[in-house]
């Protein structure tokens, strides 16, 4: 049974806001938001909506209170604190997390399961990613959040069949269409918006104000207490016909407005219909009609609004399902598949989980054009080939850009990377054959590889992504982070590296356990001098080369072994499948 | 122990324990998939070591890629007859029946009039006419790989079936810029 947490004070919710101090202090959450009118700048609310995105990609930038910097890629903001990219912000709500996890279950955490819009895409998940390395987390998967608040959904309900997880939250859009059966969650279809949420519903209330007010250019201060009013009166406007609207503003001004809901749904109507169109794509590309889908799921606080419910009920011609705390079903299930994940399963208590890639992965060629190299909602994990060659004679470089989206053009799709295969041998040509493999993993994070086939050389490939940090700029700011906290980076290197071998000491020793029988008496003294040497490098005080060495060491002595155990359990499976189908 | 031996390069029919038909059980295949996917998959691995972990992946990988490859009638055609020895796409002979050539060039014309006026009925009624040509098709196949055994055939069908289907996904693309 999952739980949320709750902070000391009582409370299961963290406002997605960061205060940096001029003291060098950092503020999140409750303590955070009480700043957001008195230190805009500093102030840093709903970060995700800057994670892996560039100045370009921010709606509304211009009415935000923050000093962003005129950077390349990823935006980063100037604060008193200095200079913080989005991903050191989201790694400070991480951390609190963290502690609050420590805190209650009272040790260190095995690992964590953070979740992400599904449409997110692979800048956006790498940021993430980075920001959990940040905040000391183990990643044991990135999850899909209308998929979490499934896999809530499914087991509380032992649901069976087609269901759409219709998930508006402050800041991100997501619909998923879902085949449960039998244990199984695939997910058929994803589509959103990622810069759409209960935010731009707060912005409409915003504009209205200014506009019904006739007021001048606010200030920082001003324009957040109006954002504040805002998403007041929207929640309001959940419960009430009309609301009240009244601010003194810094100048002495009053704001005094009565808003209607009809004027509410008048002003956020193309909002509404922004919600739609992703719902019948993901439809259409689930091959599905709106009359087969079971159920749909709510999830995210702004599916609260009333046009949001009439608006899903309509298009799927059912009433939408409610019955889950909307803000809490998305970390229950992630918690549950943390659990599985961290191998906690109780027997029978297990089910698998198929996800898709929200968006389609490709390639620049000729023209500006981009070739699709793994189409969107493919399953993860995928691998896709594609083989492209050289166009002039000689020709031993070739430079490669990696795009995500669905249009036609490179320039109306995300770059995620540029990279140079370099020692092509030179050739006619045309007569050159690379070959660019796509890996996306099952967090839907993507890797690059090239090689050059005619010489059968792996050429070496840089990857710079476009949006995102390199190692590097990750490296130097664990190290800052660990000068603020007065940790040793080489001792906290070398903690993780031991328990890192601990648990290959303990799964290798568990594989022996169920399938010794499929080594020879060789290849086991083998394993198991791997498991010594293992074993006296990590009780030794402080030599971490030894232990990454001899878990090397012990990682390759049971490559063979672990193949035949994959390959056995297949075996298994079928093997058991076809019992099943002769007993019926 | 077991019947056969299986392992990661194995074709995508024995990894599921399935023959090579060109009619397969769809819903075993889906059973199949299941089963195998719920040992290999990542998320079954997440807690062993980074081999391990590794090796899942490509597993689940290969997996997933078989799956998709022997669910689409088009795509386990053409995997299928590689595996005879008649793979569609290196055949010499590339050439079409001009009668095949002149309905597609009818078909194409059609989506592109609709595209341009935005007419998602006029779309929708060809993707209804070439789904409908499809399937036939797809029927015909699988006679000729299963029953009358005449790859050679199989393989120029399988070849026009590529086009149909580039088709169809054009049609599709024009469909979501229309409602778009």
């Amino acid at each position: 049974m999952s739980v949320v947490l709750n902070d000391a004070r009582g409370r299961s919710l963290l406002p997605s806001i960061v205060s940096y101090g001029a003291d060098g202090g950092v503020e999140v959450g409750y303590g955070a938001e009480a700043k957001q009118s008195i230190d805009p700048k500093n102030t840093i609310v709903s970060v995700k909506r800057f994670m892996g995105r560039g100045r370009k990609d921010i709606a509304h930038i211009e009415s935000l209170p923050y000093d962003f910097l005129d950077t390349e890629g990823m935006v980063k903001l100037k604060t008193i604190a200095g200079i913080k990219s989005p991903v050191e912000i989201s790694a400070e709500i991480l951390k609190t997390l963290r502690n609050r996890a420590e805190a209650s279950l009272g040790g260190e955490l095995t690992g964590a399961v953070i979740t992400v819009p599904a449409y997110f895409d692979d800048a956006q998940r790498q940021a993430t990613k980075d920001a959990a390395r940040l905040a000391g987390l183990n990643v044991l998967r990135l999850l899909n959040e209308p998929t979490a608040a499934a896999i809530a959904y499914g087991l509380d309900n032992s649901a069976e069949g087609v269901y759409a997880v219709f998930d508006l939250g402050g800041g991100t859009f997501d619909i998923s269409i879902l085949r449960l059966s039998k244990g199984v969650f695939e997910v058929l279809a994803t589509g959103g918006d990622s810069a759409l949420g209960g935010d731009d519903f707060d912005h409409r209330i915003f504009c209205w104000i200014i506009e019904q007010a006739k007021l001048a250019p606010l200030s920082l201060r001003d324009a957040r207490l109006l954002q504040v009013r805002a998403r007041e009166a929207k929640e309001q406007l959940s419960q009430h016909g009309e609301v009240p609207i009244t601010v003194k503003l810094g100048s002495g001004e009053y704001v005094d407005l009565v808003l209607s809901t009809e004027v509410f749904l008048e002003i956020s109507r193309t909002l509404v219909q922004k919600t739609l169109a992703p719902c019948k794509k993901a439809l259409r590309d689930a091959g599905l009609a709106a009359s087969e889908v079971r159920g749909v799921v709510m999830v995210g606080g702004s599916t609260r609004m009333p046009q949001i419910q009439h608006a899903v009920a309509e298009l799927f011609k059912q009433e939408p399902l409610n019955n889950l705390d909307p803000e809490k079903v998305v970390a229950l299930g992630a918690a549950t598949q943390a659990n599985l994940l961290a191998g906690n399963r109780a027997p029978g208590d297990d089910w698998l989980l198929l996800d898709v890639i929200p968006l389609s992965l490709g390639l620049e060629t000729m023209g500006g054009l981009v070739e699709k190299v793994v189409p969107r909602n493919s399953t993860i994990p995928i691998a896709r080939a594609q083989e492209f060659t050289t166009f002039k004679d000689g020709q031993t470089a070739m430079a490669i850009q990696v795009v995500q989206g669905e249009r036609e053009l490179v320039s109306d799709c995300r770059s995620l990377a540029r990279f140079e295969l370099r020692g092509i041998p030179p050739m006619v040509a045309g007569a050159a054959r690379i070959r660019v493999t796509f890996q996306v993993d099952a967090d839907g994070l993507l890797s690059v590889t090239a090689r050059e086939q005619t010489s059968g050389r792996e050429a070496r490939i840089e990857v710079k992504p476009s949006y995102g940090l390199s190692d590097d700029e990750v490296a130097g700011m664990l190290k800052d982070s660990f000068s603020h906290a007065g940790d040793d980076a080489y001792r906290r290197a070398l903690r993780e590296a031991k328990v890192e071998a601990q648990r290959l000491i303990e799964a290798t020793r568990s594989a022996l356990r169920d399938d010794a029988d499929l080594l020879s008496t060789l290849e086991r003294a083998h394993i198991d001098a791997a498991i010594n040497t293992l074993e006296a490098a990590t009780a030794a005080e402080d030599d971490r080369r030894a232990v990454d060495s001899a878990m090397q060491a012990l990682s390759a002595a049971t490559a063979e072994f672990a193949a035949r155990r994959m390959n056995q359990s297949v075996q298994r499976a079928l093997t058991g499948r076809k019992i099943d189908q002769i007993s019926l | 122990m077991t019947s056969f031996d299986l392992n990661f390069a194995a074709d995508y029919f024995a990894l599921f324990g399935l023959p090579r038909v060109q009619s397969l059980d769809l819903d075993g295949l889906a059973d199949s998939y299941r089963s195998v996917q719920s040992q290999v998959h990542p998320d079954k691995h997440a807690h062993a070591g980074a081999a391990d972990r590794r090796l899942a992946m490509q597993w689940a990988t290969r997996i997933n890629e078989a799956y998709q490859t022997l669910k689409s009638p088009g795509k386990r055609a053409r995997y299928l007859l590689q595996l005879l020895g008649h793979d569609p796409q290196i055949e010499n002979n590339t050439a079409m029946p001009a009668e095949f050539l002149m309905s597609q060039m009818e078909l194409r014309e059609a989506v592109m009039d609709a595209r341009a006026a935005a007419d998602e009925d006029a779309l929708d009624a060809v993707r209804v006419r070439l789904l409908s040509l499809i399937r036939e098709e797809y029927v015909r196949l699988a006679d000729l790989i299963d029953v009358a055994k005449d790859y050679a055939a199989a393989a120029d069908l399988a070849r026009q079936l590529m086009f149909q289907e580039k088709l169809l996904n054009e049609i599709d693309d024009a469909l979501e810029a229309v409602t778009a």
